[in-house]
């Protein structure tokens, strides 16, 4: 009997070792996975975080099919991995949940006008590009503050501000360096901003000056309010990966550059097909053309990635100016998002 | 002990073996369940803690000595900027959480026992009014109490130009309520010493008139004497220094009025939607205590010529306190945990501070553990208070 019941302890020992074994087992295996591609490959699709309504960058329409610039790069990875820009899922985040979302694997990428910081790179995040560069601004409502042209006559505003953005730190900055007073409203929805500048509850909106141009359109008198001169930061925004899976962040890298040097060679959603068999050896490069070329492959996609890319939603400007440029009622001018040949910040590095 | 009691096992075969007794069996199996629960419970914590580092996720507290480098609207008590801590910004969240909890806990109360005593009124109207009141606050979520408020009666006010002015330069518009602040000069310290001497002296006459009533059944009007003490001496020490007390008044400044005091309207309609919401279960509950006292009580109180009014004060309230008390104790942690909905409106409380910080710095499992303890606590003190409350409260027997 004595030995029975010791029999039956030990099996319990056993069993119970067994069990902590196999769930160590799990819970090291989870930490340690790290190649994104393979899962989002098994998946079948990408799982892509987006503003919650951004006009412009990031907004679903009233059947839900999501449109943007943001939505558009999305898109683009969508079809360099899987040759089908439908293959993607949208999960909308505010700004205090994008980052957490991306840490806790519930994302594969962030491409949600994220600011590329150095305080957020190094908190397990990478930033793989500047998709769009922009700076932070602030709007008023000309008609009851009709005095006001300049950012520096705003000591003793409120001004209303989105919580856990970079916003709300520059803006601290900006009045303390211009030792100016203020009175910060601070909600944690863009929603609750908009509606309390809306309602005169602040006299100053700020975030990032394409925000207030694509939340003025939203606004009940958009013609009332004006975006006053001053840019009081820069904000480059691009889209962010978990930090720790280099073929990854590659793939989300050289999707931008891909856009950008279709654009710089002309090659767009219309001719591609066309200028994929013409002659221009760089075009050819690019598009996979090449004799044996490794290219594609060696990211861990198919030759015919770019091919897929630009069919799928087009070359960088052809986004842009859809997204947010002249073919939206947003009607933002490239500016320094312009091509780097024509005087702007967009440098793509030579897909070679 | 065991060790003892299990060597003879072996020697003495005639005895039952120990391993047998259900007793022994039952601490053993008891310790192997510790052991395991501890053993498990050691693993997870080190796997966790191991897991986390290597995703960066948990470093320790050490960040919240970092400069927070955002402003906070309000922070009535401490002095804050963006040069301050993130551990100051965490108290100035956890103060303002304090500062409308004990606000809110204090009118709900008020009001729910003033609705509660009312739905057993006699007068219909006010019982039905009361009823209403109770059925449409307890079947609204909180939240939508808390934007009722927000956005459906304070965002509508008037612009700050057009604010609405109340009688001693006090004005209400949709930033706030403003309103004179008392600046105090030299010599005011004796207005403080005055209050000090004003509380005391009405403690005592009000111990000295209960002696009074307690042997001679003569009553003596303690209230209005205790509040003509406690307003009488601090003005007596104004006067004798030549009142040295001016005001700040709010004026109108470029945006908006500048100077006084300012109560903006998210901690206003947080106050008084958590106020508001939570007075309508305390009110069932002080229905519930007063039913539950027998009725034989406040029929012997009429037969004694005790009125309606005196009856439910002095006989029925304090019988029903006992039955009162704890289900009022998870109302108020009720409402000190409802106080978090804060952020809701862009209310500076500890949770919208604590996600302001989480977010800037990426520290998500120090900000929650945080949030935990500091909940946790608060609901074990208020728990804690009130035992105490409800054992001064029980019925002593004489
Ligand atoms: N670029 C800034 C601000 C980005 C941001 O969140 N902007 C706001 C206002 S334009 C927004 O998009 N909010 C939408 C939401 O949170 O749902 C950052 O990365 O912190």
């Amino acid at each position: 009997m004595g030995t029975n019941l010791k029999g039956q302890i030990v099996m319990k020992n056993l069993v119970l070792k067994g069990a902590l074994a196999a769930s160590a087992f799990v819970l090291l295996a989870n930490a340690a996975s790290a190649a994104t591609l393979d899962d989002v490959k098994k998946k079948g699709f990408l799982q892509c975080g987006v503003n919650t309504g951004l006009p412009g960058f990031a907004s679903p329409n009233d059947k839900g099919e999501w449109s943007g610039f943001d939505v558009d790069y999305c898109r683009a990875v969508a079809a360099a991995v899987f040759g089908d820009a439908t293959k993607v899922k949208f999960t909308p985040l505010s700004a205090k949940d994008r980052l957490p979302a991306l840490q806790s694997g519930e994302i594969d990428v962030l491409i949600r006008n994220t600011t590329w910081t150095l305080s957020r790179d190094t908190q397990g995040f990478d930033f793989t590009g500047v998709n769009y560069y922009d700076g932070q601004g602030f709007m008023i409502n000309s008609k009851k503050l009709s005095g006001i042209n300049s950012a520096l006559q705003l000591s003793g505003a409120s001004v209303c501000v989105q919580a856990g953005t970079t916003t709300e730190l520059n803006l601290a900055d900006y009045f303390k360096a211009n030792k100016m007073e203020y009175n910060p409203v601070v909600f944690e929805k863009v929603e609750e901003v908009n509606a309390a500048y809306d309602s005169g509850r602040c006299d100053a909106y700020t975030t990032d000056q394409s925000g207030l141009y694509a939340y003025r359109l939203a606004l009940t008198a958009p013609d009332d309010h004006i975006v006053l001169p001053e840019i009081i930061s820069k904000e480059p925004l691009g889209p962010v990966v978990r930090q720790g899976d280099p073929q990854w962040a590659d793939i989300i890298r050289w999707t931008h550059y891909a856009m950008l040097t279709a654009e710089e060679l002309g090659i767009t959603q219309a001719n591609v097909d066309e200028v994929k068999n013409g002659d221009n050896p760089e075009i050819k490069r690019v598009l996979g053309q090449e004799a044996n070329t490794k290219l594609g492959t060696d990211l861990g996609l198919t030759n015919d990635w770019v091919v897929n890319i630009i069919k799928a939603v087009g070359n960088y400007g052809e986004v842009f100016e859809k997204n947010l440029g002249s073919g939206s009622p947003l009607k933002i001018a490239r500016g320094i998002n312009a091509q780097w040949s024509k005087g702007g910040l967009q440098y793509a590095m030579p897909i070679r | 002990m065991a060790s003892q009691d299990i060597t003879p096992v072996g020697k003495d075969s005639a005895k039952v073996s120990l391993l047998n007794d259900p007793k022994v069996r039952g601490y053993i199996f008891q310790a192997v369940a510790v052991l395991a629960i501890a053993g498990l419970g050691y693993w997870i914590v080190d796997n966790t803690i191991a897991n986390l580092q290597r995703a960066r996720l948990a470093t320790g507290f050490g960040f919240l000595d970092g400069r927070s480098g955002f402003d906070i609207s309000s922070s009535p008590f401490l002095a804050y900027s963006s040069d301050s801590t993130y551990l100051k910004a965490l108290m100035v969240g956890f103060l303002n959480t304090l500062t409308v909890a004990f606000a809110g806990i204090i009118t709900a109360t008020i009001l729910g026992f003033i609705i509660g005593i009312g739905r057993l009124s006699h007068n219909w109207l006010i019982r039905k009014l009361c009823t209403v009141y109770v059925e449409v606050f307890r079947n609204i979520p909180p939240l939508l109490v808390i934007f009722f408020w927000y956005l459906g009666v304070l965002s509508v006010l008037p612009q700050a130009r057009q604010s609405i002015t109340l009688p001693f330069n006090m004005y209400l518009n949709n930033r706030g309520f403003f309103f004179p602040a008392p600046v105090f000069g030299d010599g005011a310290w004796l207005a403080g010493v005055g209050l000090i001497a004003g509380i005391v002296g009405a403690l005592l006459v009000r111990r000295w008139a209960h002696k009074r009533q307690m042997a001679t059944g003569q009553q003596f009007p303690v209230g209005l004497t205790a509040l003509a003490l406690i307003v009488g001496f601090p003005l007596l020490a104004l006067a004798i220094k030549g009142f040295p007390l001016s005001f700040d008044y709010p004026v109108l400044g470029a945006f908006n009025l500048r100077g006084g005091s300012q109560i903006g309207p998210e901690f206003m309609s947080l106050f008084l939607a958590l106020s508001f919401y939570t007075a309508a279960f305390i009110a069932e509950i002080v229905r519930a205590g007063i039913r539950g006292v027998g009725k034989g009580q406040s029929e012997a109180s009429h037969a004694l010529g005790l009125r309606a009014g005196p009856t439910t004060r002095l006989v029925v309230v304090p019988q029903a306190m006992r039955i009162i008390i704890p289900p009022l104790t998870s109302q108020y942690l009720n409402l000190t945990k409802n106080s978090s909905l804060a952020v809701a409106i862009g209310y500076p409380d500890l949770v919208a501070v604590g996600g302001t910080i989480l977010n800037q710095t990426g520290r998500s499992i120090e900000v929650v553990a945080i949030f935990m303890i500091v909940y946790l606590s608060l609901s074990v003190l208020t728990s804690l208070f009130m035992n105490w409350f409800n054992a001064k409260m029980a019925l002593v027997e004489r």
